[in-house]
């Protein structure tokens, strides 16, 4: 019987660049960047790593297909190196390359890293793509990723019956919240801190998700290197080690999207990821046992219905618990410690990793004071891809030994 | 007996007030002035001849199973096709089988009752049903007579030797190289000739001459007709043919050129359909139509004419209305000028055409699969049914879902997305009878609409490809309409 890959894996280092408008680094100087921070840290060389996985979703820009533009960017010299994209969760789905290589046996220290040079598409937002297929080109919508995460809402609101200026609140303060943390971090890409009126006036981007409601679109790069603990304890004897407790992804079946059971107003890959994450990390109660939480806030209203999708907030309690600053940063359980998506934009290979980049340094104690999680056990990040109808959803659960 | 046996109208719901066209361009042209009375219908961004046919025919074959149709005629001016049979596409979206005889019928306004005539001929031949569908989307250039008068609109009839409610009696055609009106091969915008000209030696002469004829080959008398359906974009010429045809002015049907304007081939048949809607039985109807000469057909009524007089028809959408309340969006609509719509509206989307004939049931008909297993529809057709707790494999029967109608799962109004009638209004829709289906919606706002709330499915343009000149269609969902009786 399988038993998943607790404890089987080891963060070593990681780096993550300063996310933004790069105009000046292409994504070549992006990967250097992350990937030259994670060897610094992780105190190895680079003809260490066996293996290598490069999340990268929009190929069409800087990357092209395949893994030779990060190889041969990295000059990794004829190690295994490959690309994955699963929408917006390529940056996680890379890390689980490298996890389940360690995990096998297979290595003993492997890189992944994610990056996207969004600002050489030309678009605000993510650049239109026949990202579902061409039949979708020639039956889908006219839509865009606010549209299609907007509908959230729209199913929200009717299902909870909760009127749509109610819900606006609570998804204001989500943003509110994440650029408060943001602010406070030299590395994300939007670093002011809005009031709750200039969110909730901000010009319509998709009913009803404002301007605010939006994460910024951003340039950026993350890595990981991971090893097997008996590494990681020969390379770091005296260092507290951060460890996967649990590493799950769920991928759409079509039900969401064709058949009359789903509600609408969740994400049924979150709650399938979530429930097979807590099992093997060994948490029965993620409300009270979850420390910190990086969860994939591409829009307002993907941020709150996550809150329950993940079983953290009871059916329908999100807005009540985002109101009472349950997930702010001095709440219950901080989410977005490091501003999210919201504040960090998403350059879609790299906002995975980006994610457990920030859960790694909070576990390890490294940031300053006033954006610390106190006494992190378990980080938990959620990297979600597609749209609500159609998606893959990675929920990643980590802790320090 | 042979004779029409259903029929269907169509009007978008955008209306022009032509003052306001005056108002944009009168400094241009003031003389149009004098055809600024009322409005013109103006087709929605997505729609064209091939939409506004197919929802015409949809109103026409409302309870029609769509197995029983054995021929679409299309009749237009205004084809999006000149080589790909357009008549195909509307065949395709009203569910009709393959096995059917096809055409396109174009190059004269008279178009519509030449598919008509030969609708009646292929029934009075073959037996069976077979469905016209008439729909015209002409321009004039801005600042023009023909821009006042012109509107654009769609009508359908289905004849066939079965429960006839308006018998076929005869028909008389004159033929004549008149160019009164003409567009090259190559030409977007409709040209004429001087309209004294066209008035009093175009239709207050072929008019009198198809009608005299028809009388002559009969033994009738113009003032045997009951009802006297005939377009006409002059009040004058009216006037006169109207006296020539002995027609005090109950008989005469309205012209809709105050409500819809000129719509070109589907104006004979548009005005058909509302004398259809009241028609009494027994009365005789005459049906003249002009461009190129005129076809002249005479009908008379049945009993039967009741079971169809059930809203039906372009009353109902023609009630179904909302202000166009400015001229530059009519011009965006139209593409008459160029409008920034952003780098999203720069996608290159190529047509697939191995791909779109594969998926043909889907596109054109909104064909879904019910699975025999366990009874769940679902769109499109898979090959494993998508329910969970079943999840047979090849057990789809096909399930036209276009005529059945659903409801608002959920929405949103996309600022984001490119489009000429901002925000891009979508969600996700529920079948009636079941399945889902993310959609297009359109001739509604972001502020129509609520979930829950009733739809129905509307054949639209999905988006055009500049560069090869490829219009592309499917389904969107639409505010539901009513129900007809």
């Amino acid at each position: 019987m399988a038993k998943g890959i607790r404890d089987k894996v080891v963060i070593l280092g990681m780096g993550c660049t300063k996310f933004g408008e790069r105009w000046d680094a292409g994504s070549d100087d992006l990967l250097v960047e992350s990937f030259t921070e994670a060897l610094q840290d992780a105190g190895i060389e680079k003809k260490d790593i066996q293996a290598a996985w490069v999340g990268i979703h929009i190929d069409e820009v800087n990357i092209g297909k395949g893994a030779t533009y990060a190889s041969i960017a990295l000059h990794t010299q004829f190690i295994p190196f490959t690309r994955v994209d699963n929408f917006c969760a390529s940056g996680t789905e890379a890390f689980r390359g490298a996890a389940y290589a360690v995990a096998s046996g297979a290595c003993d220290i492997a890189l992944a890293i994610g990056v996207e040079k969004l600002k050489d598409t030309g678009y605000g937002g993510l650049p239109d793509s026949p990202a579902f297929g061409q039949e979708v080109v020639m039956v889908g919508p006219n839509a865009t990723a606010p549209g299609m995460f907007a509908q959230l809402a729209t199913a929200y609101s009717a299902k909870n019956k909760i009127p749509m200026d109610k819900l606006k609140e609570a998804i204001t303060h989500v943003s509110w919240k994440s650029h408060q943390n943001g602010a406070k971090n030299p590395r994300a890409h939007l670093r002011r801190e809005v009031s709750k009126e200039q969110i909730m006036g901000a010009p319509m981007v998709a009913y009803p998700l404002g301007l605010f409601d939006c994460c910024g679109v951003s340039d950026g790069s993350a890595a990981a290197i991971v090893c097997t603990p008996a590494v990681a304890k020969k390379i770091k004897p005296n260092d507290p080690l951060v460890k996967v407790k649990a590493l799950q992804i769920s991928v759409s079946s079509g039900e969401e999207a064709m058949f009359d059971r789903w509600d609408g107003a969740s994400v049924i890959t979150t709650r399938t990821a979530s429930r097979k994450a807590y099992k093997e990390a060994g948490i029965k109660n993620p409300r009270e046992e979850i420390s910190m939480m990086e969860v994939h806030d591409c829009f307002s209203i993907t941020e709150l219905v996550t809150m329950e999708d993940l079983g953290i907030s009871p059916p329908g309690g999100a807005p009540e618990d985002i109101l009472s600053g349950f997930f702010d940063l001095d709440g219950q359980i901080p989410c977005q410690p490091d501003g999210g998506l919201k504040c960090f934009g998403h350059p879609i290979g790299a906002s995975g990793l980006r994610m457990i980049y920030e859960i790694y340094n909070q576990l390890l104690g490294r940031w300053p004071e006033d954006r610390a999680v106190k006494n992190p056990k378990f980080g938990l990040t959620h990297n979600l891809g597609g749209v609500p109808t159609q998606n893959v959803c990675s929920v990643a659960i980590f802790g320090v030994d | 007996m042979v004779g029409i046996s259903s029929f269907g109208g169509y009007v978008p719901r955008y209306r022009l007030n032509r003052m306001i066209i005056f108002g944009s361009m009168g400094w241009l042209n003031p003389v149009i002035i004098t055809n600024a009375r009322g409005e013109k219908a103006v087709a929605n961004f997505d729609e064209d001849s091939v939409t506004m046919a197919v929802a015409a025919g949809m109103d026409c074959l409302r309870g029609v199973d769509r197995a029983g149709i054995d021929a679409v005629y299309f009749a237009t001016t205004t084809a999006p096709y000149r080589e790909r049979q357009n008549a195909n596409i509307v065949a395709g979206a009203l569910g009709a089988r393959d096995e059917i005889r096809s055409a396109d019928f174009a190059g004269s306004l008279k178009s519509g009752t030449s598919a008509l005539l030969s609708a009646l001929e292929f029934v009075a031949c073959n037996g069976g049903r077979a469905v016209v569908c008439a729909a015209d989307s002409r321009l004039g250039k801005m600042a023009s007579t023909q821009e006042m008068v012109f509107g654009d609109a769609g009508a359908s009839v289905m004849v066939s030797d079965q429960d006839v409610i308006a018998e076929y009696k005869g028909c008389f055609s004159v033929s004549h190289d008149f160019v009164d009106h003409l567009r090259g091969a190559n030409t977007k915008y409709n040209r004429m000739w001087e309209e004294r000209w066209i008035r009093d030696m175009g239709y207050a002469k072929f008019i009198p001459q198809a009608v005299q004829g028809l009388c002559d080959k009969y033994g009738l008398n113009p003032a045997d007709f009951d009802r006297i359906v005939y377009p006409c974009i002059y009040g004058g010429a009216r006037k006169k043919i109207n006296g020539l045809l002995q027609a005090e002015p109950e008989k005469v049907q309205d012209d809709m050129l105050a409500t819809v304007g000129d719509s070109g081939s589907a104006h004979p048949l548009l005005m058909l359909t509302a004398a259809l809607e009241t028609a009494q039985p027994g009365q005789k109807i005459l049906l003249v139509s002009y461009g190129s000469g005129c076809d002249a057909l005479w009908f008379e009524v049945t009993d039967n004419i009741a079971s169809m007089q059930d809203g039906r028809g372009v009353s109902r959408w023609l009630a179904r209305r909302a202000d166009l309340d400015n001229y530059q969006k009519y011009l965006v609509w139209r593409g008459m000028a160029p409008a920034e719509t952003g780098i999203r509206g720069e996608t290159d989307k190529e047509t697939r055409w191995s791909l779109v004939w594969r998926e043909h049931k889907t596109i054109l008909g909104l064909w879904g699969g019910r699975c025999r297993k366990c009874g769940t529809q679902q769109v499109p057709m898979q090959r494993i049914c998508v329910n969970p707790d079943c999840q047979a494999l090849d057990e789809m029967d096909p399930v036209y879902l276009a005529d059945k109608g659903g409801k608002v799962f959920t929405y949103t109004g996309d600022m984001l997305a490119a489009s000429v009638s901002p925000p891009a209004v979508y969600g996700n829709v529920e079948f009636n009878g079941g399945g889902r289906m993310l959609m297009d919606f359109t001739d509604c706002t972001v502020e129509d609409l609520s979930v829950g709330m009733p739809v129905d499915f509307s054949f639209r343009v999905k988006f055009y490809d500049p560069k090869r000149d490829i219009t592309n269609y499917f389904w969107k969902a639409i505010p539901a309409t009513g129900e007809v009786k």
